[in-house]
C-alpha cells in the first residue's frame, strides 16, 4: 500500500527531515564534534570552519549544543506525547463505549481543564512544583491529554453509532471485538495524524516553558532554553538565538507535513468509490 | 424531431451539448471526465419535457446548462444552447446573469436547503423580479400572494412573512415553485422537486406544480428518476443514461411503447409477479401490544403494536417518515427495549434487552440496512464480513469457512473474486448483496430488511428484490420488510401492516389489505402512489376531493 | 419574541459564571497539589524552622484548605487580590497599570490582525485552489509551526538591530505620548499579529467556504445576482456568526501569546508579571494573574457563543 513514489514531495521532505532530527538525537554523543558543556572558544564567535554554527554565550560549540539539545527536546516531547496520548485515548474510548456517569464526569472535568489556556494552567502548577524532568513530562502530558480525550471520544462516538457497529452488536459480539476490531481500525488514522499534531504542540510547549525559564534547567538545555541563553546577543546583532528557534520551527513544520499527509490519506480512504 | 416543428414556437434548442468536469482522484493526477455526450433537445413554449434517468445520467447537468450554470467545476465544452433565438453560451457572464431568474428559473430538490435561513420568504420570492426590474415591489408581492393561493398554500397573505424554518417541507417546495414563477419566466427547471417528500405530500405538490404550469403557460424541464411522476406532468420524455440520449418521445409512447431496451427496463421495473402465500397456522414470531418510546419521553413512537410473522413469508411494514416502522424493527431486535408488550419467538418470549438474549436467538434474527455502505466495516474485506457470522455462530475456520463464503457469494450472484475486495471497491447494489450474504450466513429464520432498496437506483433495486424472493424460496427465510414504497410492497409481501403515527392502522394478508373497503389513511396512502398512467394525477385528486366532500 | 434568545443567553452567562467559579477552585487547588509543604518547597531544604513557621503563618497554611479558598475568593470578589510574597506589595495595585498595558498591546494587535485575517480568508476563498490560496495555506501551516519567540526575535533582529526602525525593547511609562507608545509597541504588536493571523485566516476561510457551498448560495446565483450581491445579501448574513466565533476564539488564543511576547520585548504587562512571579514562586500573584487570564479567556468564549445564538435565525424567529 505504501509506495515511495506515490508519497507527495512535501510529505517526503517532512519524513526525511524528521528522520534526520531523530538520528541526531539518538546518536548525539557520536555525532557532536564537542561535548555539551565544553567551552571551546570565545563568547559568540561567528560561524567558522571550526565551529560551523559559531559559539554560544559561554563560548561552547553551538552545533554540539544543538545536537544534544535535539536529544533533550525530543526525549521530553516524545514522553509527554506518549503520556497524553495513552491517557487521553484510553479514557476517551472508554467514555464513548461505556457512556453513562463515567462519560459525563470525565467530559465535564475535561471541559473545566480546557477552559483555562494550557500555558496559564501550566505556569500556575509549575509555580509550586519542583522543576525537574518528571514534573515537566507529567504536567505537559496531563494538560495535553484533554485534547486527545476530546478527539478520541468524538471519533469513537461517531463510529459507535455506525450501522456496522450496530450489526456487530446485533450479532452478539462482546465489547472486546467491538472496540478492537470494529472501532479501533477505523479510528486509527485520524488518531495517528493527531499524534503528529500533539507532538508538535509538545515541542512548542516545552520550548516556550524553557524559554520562560520554567522548563529544562541549566546546565542542560533544550532548544527553547538555548534561545533563552543566547537571546541577549540579539541586540548586538548576534543571531545565535535564532538558530535553535529556527530548528524548533523546522522540526514542527516537518512533522506537520507528515501529519497533513496522513490526514489526507485518511479522508481519501473514507471517500472510497461510489 | 426539431425540424418538423414550427420554428416560431421554439423556446429552447440545445444542440450537441458536451459537458465535462475535472475530478481529483486521491493520489492520482487530476483527470477530465465527460458527463454529457453530444445531447440535443428542443422545447416549445409552454411545453414540459421530462428528463429521466438513474443517478449519474447527467439529467441535472443538462437542466442547469439551460441557465449556463455548472455545479462545482462542471464546464460546458461544446455545443449550443439556443434560448429565445440566441446562443446563451456566447453571452458571457453578464448574459447569464440577465437570463437567470428572468427567462429561466430553477426549483431545487431540497427547498429547505435552497432557501436562505436568514431572510423572510417574501423577500426571497420577489428578489429575482425586483433584481431584473420587471415589476415594482408592490406588484411583485401581489403576484407572489396570488401564486401562493394558486399553489394552495395555507395563509397565502401572510406566509411570506415567515422564515424558511417556520414552514414545512412540502409547503417550502411550493413556495419555491412560486418563487420561480414570480418573475414570469419562459422556462422553469424543476430538479427532482418532489423526491424528498413523503408520498402523500408529493401528490399535492405535484398537482399544484402541474396546475401552475398549465395556468401560466410556462415551459418546463422536469428532472426526476421516477417515470410515474414524470408521466403525470410532461408532454414529452427524454431518457438518459451515462450522459447519453437513450430515447426521446411523447409521454404516451415512452411509457406504453418504449422502443429501447433500457427504457423498457425502466418502465417494467414496477412489476414483479409475486404470488401471495396464505398465512400458516402458527406464527414463529409474534409482536404483542408493544409500546415503545425513546429515552424517558412521553411521546410513544410505538403504540400498542401487534403483528405476526409466519415461517418463510414476508410481512411488509409500510408507512411514511415518522410512522414508527423502523422503531418496530429496533424493538424486535432488542435495540430499543419496549416499555410494554412482548415479542414471542418459537412460542417463548424473547428477552427485551439485546444484552439478555442468548446467542442462538441473535442468530435467528438478522438485519439488513438501508445504507449498505455504512453497514459494513470499511476496513474489512468481503470475506471477513461474510465469514465472521460463520466463525461466530458455527465456529467455522479456515478452508471450511472459505468454502462456505464462496457458496454464499454464489448465492448472491457475485463471484469468488470479490472475497478480497473492500466495501469501497463495490457498487451500491453489490454492497447490498454482500449485506444480504452476511445475514444469510447466520442461517436465520427471520431477516429484517429496513428500507433496503430505497437508496438504490430502480433497476438495481429491482435486482435486489428478485434476489431476496429467490433466496426466500431456497432458504425458507422470513422477511420483515420495512419500506415507504408501496410498489415494493406489492412486489414482495405476503401480508402487510400499514403504520401511521406509531400505530398499525391496517393489517392482514396482502390481497385483503390492498382491496377495498379502505380506512381513511390507507386510502390516502394507496391513492397517492403515482401510477404509470397518463391522467392518473387528475383522477387521484378528483377521487380525493370526492372523498373529502363525502365526509 | 426574543424571550427564547434571552433565556439561552442568560443560561450561557450563568454557565460561564459557574465555570469561572470552578476554574477558581481549580487554580487554587493547582497551587496546593504539591505533596508535602508549599513553604518547604519555596524555601528549600536548608530553610530554618523559624522561617518555615513564619512563611506558613503568612500563607495561612495553618488553616484548612477550603477556608483559605473562601478567604481568597472573598478577597477576589471585593477587589482584594492579596499581597505579593516576594515584594510585599498590594497585587491589585501592581496589576492595574500592567493590565492596561497588556490590553493596549492586545487591542492594537487585534485591530490589525482581525481585518487582515478576514480579508486574506476572503481572498483565499475567492481564488480557491489557486496559487494565492495555496500560498496562504502554506504560510498558515508554517506559522502555526513557529514558536512565538522565533517570530519575535526575527523581528527584533531585522527591525531593531539591522535596520533600526523600531526599538527592540518596549519600554513604556505613565504619561508617555501616544505616538511614542505606538512606536514602542510596534514590534510586539506585529509579533502577536503574526502569531494569531494564520490560524484566524485558516478558520475564516473554512467558515466562509462552508457558507459558500450551501444550496441557498446556488439559488441566489441562479436568480442572476452578481457575485458581489450573492456574497453581500446571501453569504454574509450567514457567515457572520461563524466569523465572530473564529475571531473570539483567536482573541482568546492571543492572550496566551501575549505572555511570551511580553517576555521577549520586556514589556511591562500581565504576562511578564506572571512569568516573573512563577519563577519567584510567588503563589498569591500567580493565583491572581492566572485567574484574570482565565476570566478573560472564558469571557471571550462566552461572547463567541452568544454571538452564535443571537445570529441564528431559528432562535431569533421561533416557530
Amino acid at each position: 500500500m505504501l509506495d515511495i513514489k506515490r508519497i507527495p514531495i512535501p510529505a517526503l521532505i517532512g519524513i526525511v527531515l524528521t528522520a534526520l532530527f531523530v538520528l541526531a538525537a539518538v546518536f548525539a554523543p557520536w555525532i557532536a564534534p564537542h561535548g555539551n558543556g565544553e567551552i571551546v572558544g570565545d563568547v559568540w564567535e561567528p560561524m567558522s570552519a571550526a565551529h560551523l554554527l559559531g559559539t554560544d554565550n559561554l563560548g561552547r560549540d553551538l552545533l554540539s549544543r544543538m545536537i544534544y539539545g535535539a536529544r533533550i527536546t525530543l526525549f521530553i516531547a516524545v514522553l509527554a506525547t506518549a503520556l497524553s496520548f495513552s491517557l487521553g485515548a484510553i479514557l476517551g474510548f472508554s467514555a464513548a463505549v461505556f457512556g453513562g456517569w463515567f462519560d459525563t464526569l470525565l467530559s465535564r472535568l475535561v471541559d473545566l481543564l480546557m477552559s483555562i489556556p494550557t500555558l496559564i494552567m501550566g505556569l500556575v502548577v509549575l509555580s509550586v512544583l519542583p522543576t525537574n524532568l518528571v514534573t515537566l513530562i507529567l504536567v505537559m502530558g496531563i494538560l495535553d491529554s484533554t485534547r486527545v480525550y476530546r478527539l478520541s471520544r468524538a471519533v469513537a462516538v461517531d463510529i459507535n453509532v455506525m450501522d456496522y457497529v450496530e450489526a456487530a452488536k446485533l450479532r452478539g459480539e462482546g465489547s472486546g471485538w467491538i472496540i478492537f476490531r470494529e472501532i479501533l481500525p477505523n479510528a486509527l488514522s485520524p488518531l495517528v495524524s493527531e499524534l503528529g499534531l500533539r507532538f508538535i504542540y509538545a515541542v512548542l510547549f516545552l520550548s516556550t516553558l524553557s524559554f520562560l525559564g520554567l522548563g529544562v534547567q541549566p546546565p542542560d538545555a533544550d532548544w527553547g532554553g538555548m534561545v533563552k541563553e543566547n537571546k541577549d546577543g540579539i541586540v548586538f546583532g548576534i543571531a545565535a538565538a535564532l538558530i535553535p528557534a529556527a530548528a524548533i520551527a523546522l522540526l514542527a513544520i516537518s512533522v506537520n507535513l507528515v501529519a497533513d499527509w496522513v490526514l489526507n490519506r485518511t479522508t481519501s480512504l473514507k471517500g472510497g468509490r461510489g | 424531431m426539431a425540424d418538423t416543428k414550427a420554428k416560431s414556437g421554439l423556446l429552447l434548442d440545445i444542440r450537441n451539448l458536451r459537458i465535462e468536469a475535472t475530478v481529483f482522484p486521491p493520489g492520482e493526477p487530476p483527470k477530465n471526465i465527460v458527463l454529457v455526450h453530444d445531447v440535443s433537445l428542443t422545447l416549445e413554449k409552454g411545453k414540459v419535457l421530462g428528463l429521466i434517468g438513474e443517478s449519474g445520467a447527467g439529467k441535472s447537468t443538462i437542466g442547469l446548462s439551460s441557465m449556463g450554470y455548472g455545479r462545482g467545476g462542471v464546464r460546458i465544452t461544446g455545443g449550443e444552447v439556443i434560448l429565445n433565438g440566441r446562443d446563451i453560451l456566447k453571452g458571457g457572464k453578464d448574459g447569464f446573469r440577465k437570463l437567470r431568474g428572468r427567462e429561466v428559473c430553477y426549483v431545487a430538490q431540497s427547498a429547505a436547503a435552497a432557501f436562505n435561513p436568514a431572510h423572510r420568504l417574501m423577500d426571497q420570492v420577489v428578489e429575482a423580479t425586483l433584481l431584473h426590474g420587471t415589476a415594482t415591489r408592490a406588484e411583485a408581492e401581489k403576484r407572489a400572494v396570488a401564486l401562493f393561493k394558486k399553489l394552495s398554500l395555507p395563509n397565502p397573505e401572510t406566509i411570506g412573512e415567515r422564515f424558511p424554518h417556520q414552514v414545512s417541507g412540502g409547503q417550502l417546495q411550493r413556495v419555491m415553485t412560486a418563487m420561480a414563477l414570480c418573475s414570469e419566466p419562459d422556462l422553469i427547471v424543476f430538479d427532482e422537486p418532489t423526491t424528498a417528500l413523503d408520498v402523500t405530500t408529493q401528490i399535492d405538490v405535484l398537482a399544484a406544480i402541474k396546475d401552475a404550469i398549465r395556468d401560466t403557460h410556462v415551459a418546463a424541464l422536469y428532472i426526476t428518476h421516477d417515470l410515474a411522476v414524470v408521466a403525470q406532468v410532461s408532454d414529452e420524455i427524454m431518457v438518459l443514461r451515462h450522459g447519453r440520449l437513450v430515447e426521446w418521445g411523447g409521454t404516451r409512447q415512452i411509457i406504453k411503447e418504449p422502443r429501447q431496451e433500457y427504457t423498457n427496463a425502466l418502465v417494467s421495473v414496477h412489476e414483479i409477479e409475486h404470488q401471495e402465500q396464505k398465512p400458516g397456522t402458527t406464527p414463529f414470531l409474534s409482536v404483542k401490544n408493544v409500546t415503545a418510546a425513546y429515552g424517558r419521553s412521553d411521546i410513544k413512537v410505538l403504540k400498542n403494536v401487534s403483528v405476526d410473522i409466519y415461517p418463510g413469508q414476508t410481512l411488509a411494514v409500510v408507512g411514511e417518515s415518522g410512522s414508527g416502522k423502523s422503531t418496530l424493527a429496533r424493538a424486535i431486535t432488542g435495540l430499543l427495549p419496549p416499555e410494554a408488550g412482548t415479542v414471542t419467538f418459537d412460542g417463548r418470549p424473547l428477552a427485551n434487552r439485546l444484552a439478555d438474549r442468548p446467542k442462538e436467538d441473535l442468530r435467528q434474527l438478522q438485519m439488513i440496512y438501508q445504507m449498505a455502505d455504512v453497514a459494513m466495516n470499511p476496513r474489512q474485506t468481503v470475506a471477513t464480513i461474510i465469514g465472521r457470522p460463520l466463525e461466530f455462530y458455527f465456529g467455522m475456520r479456515g478452508r471450511e469457512r472459505d468454502r462456505r463464503v464462496t457458496e454464499l457469494l454464489d448465492k448472491i450472484e457475485m463471484g469468488k473474486g470479490f472475497s478480497d475486495r473492500y466495501p469501497a471497491e463495490l457498487s451500491g447494489g453489490q454492497k447490498q448483496r454482500v449485506c444480504i450474504a452476511r445475514s444469510l450466513a447466520a442461517k436465520p429464520k427471520l431477516i429484517i430488511c429496513d428500507e433496503v432498496t430505497s437508496a438504490l437506483d430502480p433497476l438495481v433495486a429491482h435486482g435486489i428484490l428478485e434476489l431476496l424472493l429467490e433466496l426466500q424460496k431456497e432458504e425458507n427465510v422470513a422477511y420483515l420488510f420495512i419500506t415507504h414504497d408501496l410498489a415494493t410492497v406489492k412486489s414482495i409481501a405476503d401480508s402487510i401492516a400499514v403504520m401511521y403515527r406509531g400505530e398499525v392502522v391496517r393489517y392482514g394478508p396482502k390481497s385483503k389489505v390492498l382491496s377495498p373497503p379502505f380506512d381513511a389513511y390507507t386510502d390516502l396512502l394507496l391513492s397517492s402512489v403515482p401510477e404509470m398512467e397518463i391522467g392518473w394525477l387528475e383522477k387521484a385528486i378528483k377521487g380525493r376531493r370526492m372523498a373529502s366532500a363525502g365526509n | 419574541m426574543s424571550s427564547p434568545i434571552l433565556k439561552l443567553v442568560a443560561q450561557r452567562v450563568a454557565l460561564g459564571i459557574l465555570l469561572l467559579l470552578a476554574v477558581s477552585v481549580l487554580i487554587f487547588a493547582g497551587t496546593q497539589i504539591l505533596p508535602g509543604d508549599v513553604a518547604q518547597a519555596i524555601l528549600g531544604q536548608s530553610a530554618t524552622p523559624e522561617s518555615l513557621a513564619n512563611l506558613r503563618e503568612q500563607l495561612g497554611l495553618n488553616q484548612p484548605a477550603y477556608l483559605r479558598y473562601f478567604h481568597w475568593l472573598g478577597g477576589v470578589l471585593t477587589g482584594d487580590l492579596g499581597t505579593a510574597m516576594s515584594s510585599g506589595q498590594d497585587i491589585a495595585t501592581s496589576i492595574k497599570g500592567r493590565l492596561w498595558n497588556t490590553l493596549f498591546l492586545a487591542f492594537w494587535a487585534a485591530i490589525v490582525a482581525v481585518p487582515l485575517a478576514i480579508i486574506l480568508g476572503l481572498i483565499a476563498v475567492r481564488y480557491r485552489n489557486g496559487w494565492v490560496d495555496k500560498l496562504i495555506s502554506g504560510l498558515a501551516l508554517a506559522s502555526t509551526s513557529f514558536p512565538e519567540f522565533f517570530i519575535g526575535y526575527v523581528l527584533v533582529y531585522f527591525f531593531a538591530v539591522k535596520w533600526q526602525i523600531f526599538p527592540g525593547i518596549s519600554t513604556v511609562y505613565d504619561g508617555m505620548p501616544f505616538g511614542e507608545r505606538m512606536q514602542a509597541i510596534a514590534l510586539p504588536a506585529a509579533a502577536l499579529t503574526l502569531v494569531v493571523l494564520a490560524h484566524m485566516m485558516r478558520m475564516t476561510r473554512a467558515a466562509i467556504l462552508n457558507v459558500m457551498q450551501s444550496a441557498y448560495v446556488e439559488t441566489a446565483e441562479l436568480k442572476g445576482l452578481s457575485a458581489f450581491n450573492v456574497i453581500r445579501k446571501h453569504a454574509f448574513p450567514n457567515a457572520i456568526a461563524p466569523i465572530i466565533n473564529v475571531v473570539m476564539l483567536n482573541l482568546a488564543y492571543l492572550i496566551v501569546g501575549v505572555v511570551v511576547v511580553e517576555v521577549i520585548f520586556v514589556y511591562p504587562g500581565m504576562g511578564q508579571y506572571l512569568v516573573d512571579h512563577v519563577t519567584k514562586r510567588d503563589v498569591p500573584v500567580v493565583q491572581a494573574v492566572g485567574l484574570i487570564f482565565a476570566a478573560v479567556y472564558i469571557s471571550l468564549n462566552i461572547i463567541a457563543d452568544i454571538a452564535a445564538i443571537v445570529a441564528n435565525p431559528r432562535l431569533r424567529h421561533p416557530k
